[in-house]
């Protein structure tokens, strides 16, 4: 269960960096251009920190106690490739979920 | 051409993100649930996501600290999610940086995917607009997006917290990035820093504090960099 002192900690925290990420240059910055090399590692920063947040959860899932699963495997690969195909999120959600709910009522 | 009402404009807005509300009902109402499980009540939930409206950034932060990483480390992985709103926040400025301050602050606020996307098609398509009302239009942009985040969030943990153990909902939160990640794999940069990051957090998840997913943050962005300015180079080269 996650600490109520670290929640609220962590809620004023993210809420004042996503701010203050927000504002940066709207607001402080003003309209000097930075430099290519930096926004050309911005463009990739979430898609370099999401999957790698995703994997391990994927691989060894905490409610197998970490053991890989046929269920939860099969589900993810199911969402991303919709994911990627489709470019819908949705339609992603709804197909990883069926998957999951249909292996795990399969295989038990 | 005859003048353009401000409220006109505004419901122009609204008119142009209304659809994005089929996204962020679901979106924000999951993260409610998600969030119920992890043992917030509903106050704290809607609070989360009224401070931070970011929904990638809420689930990362979310997830970590279930997995009791420490707070500096859900800090720097949530706000690395977040930095592209600094690009938006860049991208704005030629539009907006002549309003006040105060005015600057409330839209800073309100920079999410969805606000950004319309109103940087919308300032480039009607140049002749005024600063005013282009904060009109980005105000009636952000009606239909924001406050339902912060409504469904709320829906979604009162649903959260009567969901039994026996959903599996161990596997939403996975299913839903999973969901996020695919639609940005819009490049073959975008793909490489995924893989790279995948492989990186795997070989590096013996790390303490979670540290392997800052490294696999760090090599997944230099990967995508780099594949970007190759591709950019092949692509000049071809004479296109």
């Amino acid at each position: 269960m996650i600490d109520k002192g670290e929640l609220w900690l962590v809620m004023i925290l993210l809420g004042l960096g996503s701010f203050t990420l927000r504002f940066a240059f709207l607001g402080l910055i003003g309209d000097r251009p930075l430099p290519p090399w930096i926004l050309r590692h911005l463009r990739y920063t979430a898609v370099a920190v999401l999957p790698g947040l995703v994997a391990p959860l994927v691989v060894w899932p905490e409610a197998t106690g970490g053991v890989p699963d046929a269920p939860r495997m099969a589900a993810a690969l199911v969402t991303i490739i919709a994911g990627i195909v489709t470019r819908n999120m949705l339609l992603a959600i709804f197909l990883g979920a069926s998957t999951l709910y249909g292996g795990l009522y399969l295989l038990g | 051409m005859p003048t353009e009402s401000s409220k006109s404009i505004f419901f122009q807005g609204v008119r142009d993100s209304a659809p994005f509300i089929l996204v962020m009902v679901p979106f924000s109402t999951l993260f409610g649930v998600v969030a119920a499980e992890a043992g917030l009540n509903v106050f704290e939930a809607v609070t989360f996501s009224f401070l931070v409206i970011a929904g990638a950034a809420q689930f990362t932060a979310i997830e970590l600290m279930r997995n009791d990483a420490p707070t500096l480390i859900v800090l720097i992985s949530s706000l690395a999610v977040n930095l592209r709103m600094a690009m938006y926040s860049a991208s704005l400025v030629p539009y907006l940086g002549k309003a006040t301050l105060a005015q600057r602050a409330w839209a800073a606020y309100f920079i999410v995917d969805q606000t950004y996307a319309c109103s940087i098609l919308k300032f480039d398509a009607r140049r002749e607009w005024t600063v005013k009302q282009r904060l009109i239009y980005f105000f009636g942009v952000a009606a239909p997006v924001c406050p339902p985040w912060y409504l469904f969030t709320g829906v979604g943990a009162v649903v959260g917290q009567a969901i039994p153990e026996s959903f599996a909902l161990d596997f939403a939160i996975p299913i839903m990035f999973l969901a996020l990640i695919g639609p940005m794999m819009r490049t073959r940069a975008h793909v490489a820093a995924g893989f790279v990051s995948v492989a990186t957090a795997l070989i590096f998840a013996f790390l303490p504090y979670n540290l392997g997913l800052l490294v696999a943050g760090l090599l997944g962005m230099m990967a995508g960099a780099q594949v970007e300015l190759i591709d950019s180079r092949r692509a000049e080269r071809s004479g296109s």
